[in-house]
């Protein structure tokens, strides 16, 4: 194990292996295929400051235990958040309702615990464990940066999140696996004013580290100038072009691109249920053959990456695309089962009180050989997109969307205007074969991405290099 | 020994005392839930629980913390009580923290009619019939609906809020959903929608069959949907997306986003900011309301406020913390966040219903867009700027012609609400937030 027993689980909730077999055996006992019990526990903390001064700290601590049970294709789900067995074995009951045909019941026997393949983040001193006073000494630096930035900037806002979860999965196939998961964060936001003109600037940082995360190029003052300088850097910008135009993407966070037009779409579940754009393109030609995508969980620190997903497994890269031909799909254990597929490690959910699905982790393109500067040198007339808010997608139709919060026109090979915020909107199977330049500056975002689906939202990182988009709809209000 | 709700509160406002606190609140939210869903006739996913979450809130002298957790076991509540108080002492003292000034002085909920007893004997047997039914209804509408899902969700509530200024108050609610979600196919392409109906009293719900086919209608109609031209026309938004442009002035009106100047709608009270045909209110006080209750997450009595009459911007929601922030009145809209902190939320915030029905507002555009979903989060809302992705039914010459998406609409919040020609008559209460159809004159739309 890359962790010592999660002491949380065995000492302060006094849980057992043995209790453990018999949870599963009564999740099986009228019949089930499978069954899984998902421990958690899980504390946050929080810090906002506010008109230079320190409004609040939260601290919260979350508990639960979840049983899936499994038969076909019917799934059965309860939870408890009192980890006593009597609660524990009354959720098993209810989960194991989906199944109507009786069993022996009895206990389930499980095995020495997994070895895992990864130690993606492994941390010294989890955040949770520091004080509140270095927490508030990084916003304290953000907050005067973004103040002495420009004097236009007026109300800054910034906020440190972090998180310590330790999770225990326990399966009637005989998994038997655990894992301490650290995130953090922290976000800056600024409002400039000039002439009674008001703009906004954003920015974060984060990931599966500890404090020492803000130490380097993701410090606190250098995030906060950037926050201020998108404010500023807005007071000036003219309305957004409406209709098709070239447009290039910036490296990093646009991977934005990827997780919405071909990501979701790729989720086993949906395609196992053919509700997908992309059900039955396995094989197909969906991109030029400058691009490669993947999904990739197994990258150290990173806010999207796992050492195990939430059903045990560990986590993988998977191909999604090939240079331009589909590959692959994101599979959780139910569609992989019924799909007869290979798992990837993609089974998530946001916590006890869910059920696990196909989500993404890590989803990027691989680096080109173009470099970024020849890329815009090539465009006439287009839009240069560099930071977005946020995105969605129409999984059954394809259909995407996401929106530039920093643009700008290029002209004649000339990045030049800054322009408002304004929509994209595109179709996922058809817009790789728009990408006709791809740069050789692969980056990943700075530990921001929240993705949501089903209602559950889970942590997720994206990536891109520097690319040109032949034609997209930009949707502003200039004709 | 198990604890009522109601012991354990004033047990933790009594720990939170005895360890320095000088004032606190507790708000416990008990939730039990049922959730079915069903695809092509069989269960799929069935799930049960009951799960609590409490969420305290102290002040040492004027400065604050807060802490939120599941476990209500009395060991960690002492630990997690005795850490929010440390925490308290090293955050900033904030001049306009601290509890309301004035709580509400009965809790009777009667007259809100926010539970439904006639639940109680609905068993687990009936609401997957009914989930079953609405797929079914779906699914045989149309054998272009070649895949589909149906759910029903159940959920009952307990709220019960206690504070050291002597104010215990609590309150119970049930709420449903019967939702259908049609797939509907043909060679060209694929395209899903999906209708619900929400409510908290089991003779309110819409039937089964009338959700299912209602969706499948929904589903059909944007098949062989294509783009148009970039252009600048008339756009009609159903009541479900109407609802997304009541919610964008919810939060340019929640005193939060007003007092960080993070609003399109700050400095405008008393002003015009919509056209004049347009009123919004936030009505704690109705009846059934999915939005309904008799105080506010922080024990200040709810009301009905206007916030904009006739295109006048009449009142910001408030917290008590805004409202001292802002010198105004609390409103009854304070809202625990989930870390245990207040924040600002709508109750019923709704546009009051006008008089023309959708098929007149519709047989009024010459040439223009019917929208009936939005996609992304392409809304600024501190400048107003609106730019989102679309769905819709062009109308030709008054009439519903063809399906459209990959579009874009785009414009200014500012701009918009002044540009509101018609209101319609058909709101659709399915949450919080609700809408009839909005005729706006001109917006772009962005295609080809």
């Amino acid at each position: 194990m890359t962790e010592s027993k999660p002491s949380v689980f065995f000492d302060l909730y006094g849980v057992t292996t043995h209790d453990l077999e018999s949870y599963l055996g009564a999740a099986l006992e009228r019949g089930g295929d499978y069954a899984d019990i998902y421990f958690e526990h899980k504390i946050n903390f929080s810090i906002s400051l506010e008109e230079q001064i320190v409004k609040s700290a939260t601290k919260a601590v979350n508990v639960g235990v979840g049983i899936r049970v499994l038969s076909g294709e019917k799934t059965g789900y309860a939870y408890s958040e009192d980890l006593d067995s009597r609660s524990i074995l009354k959720a098993a009951r209810t989960a194991a309702f989906i199944a109507s045909s009786s069993s022996a019941g009895g206990r389930v026997g499980i095995d020495a615990p997994e070895v895992h393949e990864h130690n993606l983040y492994s941390v010294p001193l989890l955040s949770t464990d520091l004080g509140i006073q270095d927490k508030i000494a990084l916003l304290r630096e953000a907050d005067q940066a973004a103040r002495g930035f420009d004097a236009r900037i007026h109300q800054v806002q910034t906020s440190y999140i972090d998180e310590t979860k330790h999770v225990l999965i326990v399966t009637s196939n005989g998994k038997y696996t655990w894992d301490l998961q650290p995130l953090v964060r922290l976000n800056v936001s600024c409002i400039a004013e000039e002439n009674g003109k008001r703009q906004s600037g954003y920015q974060g940082a984060g990931g599966r580290r500890s404090l020492d995360i803000f130490r380097d190029e993701l410090n606190p003052t250098a995030l906060a100038r950037e926050a201020a300088r998108l404010a500023i850097l807005q007071l000036s910008a003219i309305e957004a072009p409406a209709g098709p135009m070239e447009v290039v993407l910036g490296n990093g966070w646009p991977g934005i691109l990827l997780h919405e037009a071909i990501g979701h779409g790729l989720e086993a579940d949906f395609n196992r249920k053919k509700t997908s754009a992309f059900s039955g393109l396995i094989g197909q030609s969906v991109g030029s053959e400058l691009c490669t995508v993947v999904d990739d969980g197994t990258i150290p620190f990173r806010r999207g990456s796992l050492n195990i997903d939430d059903e045990g497994n560990p986590t993988k890269q998977t191909v999604l695309i090939e240079k331009g031909v589909l590959r692959g799909y994101l599979q959780d254990h139910l569609s992989a089962k019924l799909m007869n597929a290979e798992l990837t490690g993609n089974g998530r959910r946001q916590g006890y009180d869910h059920i696990p699905i196909p989500r993404m982790t890590n989803t990027f393109m691989m680096a080109g050989e173009s470099a970024p500067e020849d890329i815009i040198r090539s465009v006439k007339r287009g839009l240069y997109a560099v930071q977005f808010g946020g995105g969605q997608v129409d999984i059954t139709s394809g259909k995407f969307v996401f929106s530039a919060s920093e643009a700008y026109l290029i002209e004649d090979g000339k990045v030049t205007a800054p322009i408002k915020g304004a929509t994209l909107i595109g179709d996922g199977p058809t817009v790789l074969r728009e990408v006709n330049m791809v740069g050789n500056d692969l980056k990943l975002d700075q530990g921001v991405g929240i993705c949501g689906k089903e209602g559950q939202m889970i942590p997720v990182s994206v990536g891109l290099p520097t690319i040109k988009i032949r034609e997209i709809t930009v949707g502003g209000t200039e004709k | 020994m198990t604890l009522s709700l109601k012991e354990t509160a004033e047990q933790v406002v009594r720990r939170a005392v005895s360890k320095g606190a000088t004032a606190a609140d507790v708000f416990i939210r008990e939730e039990e839930k049922f959730s079915v869903t069903v695809r092509k006739g069989d269960v799929e996913t069935l799930k049960e629980s009951v799960s609590r979450g409490l969420r305290l809130r102290l002040f040492v002298g004027k400065r604050t913390a807060t802490s939120q957790t599941s476990d209500l076991s009395p060991a960690l509540l002492n630990t997690l009580v005795d850490e929010t108080v440390e925490m308290a002492h090293l955050t900033s003292e904030d001049a306009s923290g601290g509890l309301p000034e004035s709580t509400a002085s009965s809790s009777d909920v009667s007259a809100l009619e926010l539970l439904d007893p006639s639940w109680a004997d609905f068993t687990p047997d009936q609401r997957i019939d009914w989930a079953r039914r609405a797929e079914a209804a779906t699914l045989k509408a149309d054998p272009r609906i070649t895949n589909s899902e149906g759910s029903f969700d159940f959920e009952r509530t307990r709220t019960v809020l206690g504070n050291t200024l002597g104010f215990f108050g609590e309150y119970e609610g049930t709420s449903a959903s019967v939702v259908a979600m049609p797939y509907a196919q043909t060679p060209e392409g694929m395209q899903r929608d999906y209708w619900a109906s929400v409510s908290r009293f089991r003779s309110d719900l819409e039937s089964p069959e009338a959700v299912g086919q209602r969706a499948a209608q929904r589903a059909l109609r944007r098949l062989g949907a294509r783009k148009v031209r970039t252009c600048e026309v008339p756009v009609v938004f159903d009541p479900l997306t109407a609802r997304t442009l009541v919610g964008h002035v919810f939060q340019a009106c929640s005193g939060d986003a007003v007092y960080r100047r993070g609003s399109f709608l700050i400095d405008q009270l008393e002003k015009k900011v919509a056209a004049s045909e347009l009123t919004i209110v936030d009505d704690a006080r109705k009846t059934r309301g999915l939005g309904s209750s008799p105080f506010d997450d922080e024990g200040v009595p709810t009301r009905r406020t206007p916030v904009i009459e006739n295109g006048i911007l009449k009142n910001y929601l408030h917290s008590s913390y805004t409202a001292r922030k802002l010198r105004a009145q609390p409103t009854g809209n304070g809202s625990r966040t989930g870390s245990g902190s207040v924040g600002v939320g709508p109750t019923n915030f709704y546009l009051n219903p006008g008089v023309a029905s959708s098929e007149e507002i519709i047989a009024s555009v010459k040439s223009g867009l019917y929208v009936v979903e939005l996609i992304g989060q392409g809304v600024n809302p501190v400048t107003g700027d609106y730019s989102r992705g679309v769905v819709g039914v062009w109308i030709e010459n008054g009439k519903l012609a063809y399906p459209v998406q990959e579009v874009t609409i785009a414009g200014n919040l500012h701009q918009m609400l002044n540009d509101i020609e018609l209101i319609g008559n058909d709101v659709t209460f399915i949450g919080t937030i609700s809408a009839p159809t909005v005729k706006i004159r001109n917006m772009v739309i962005s295609g080809e």
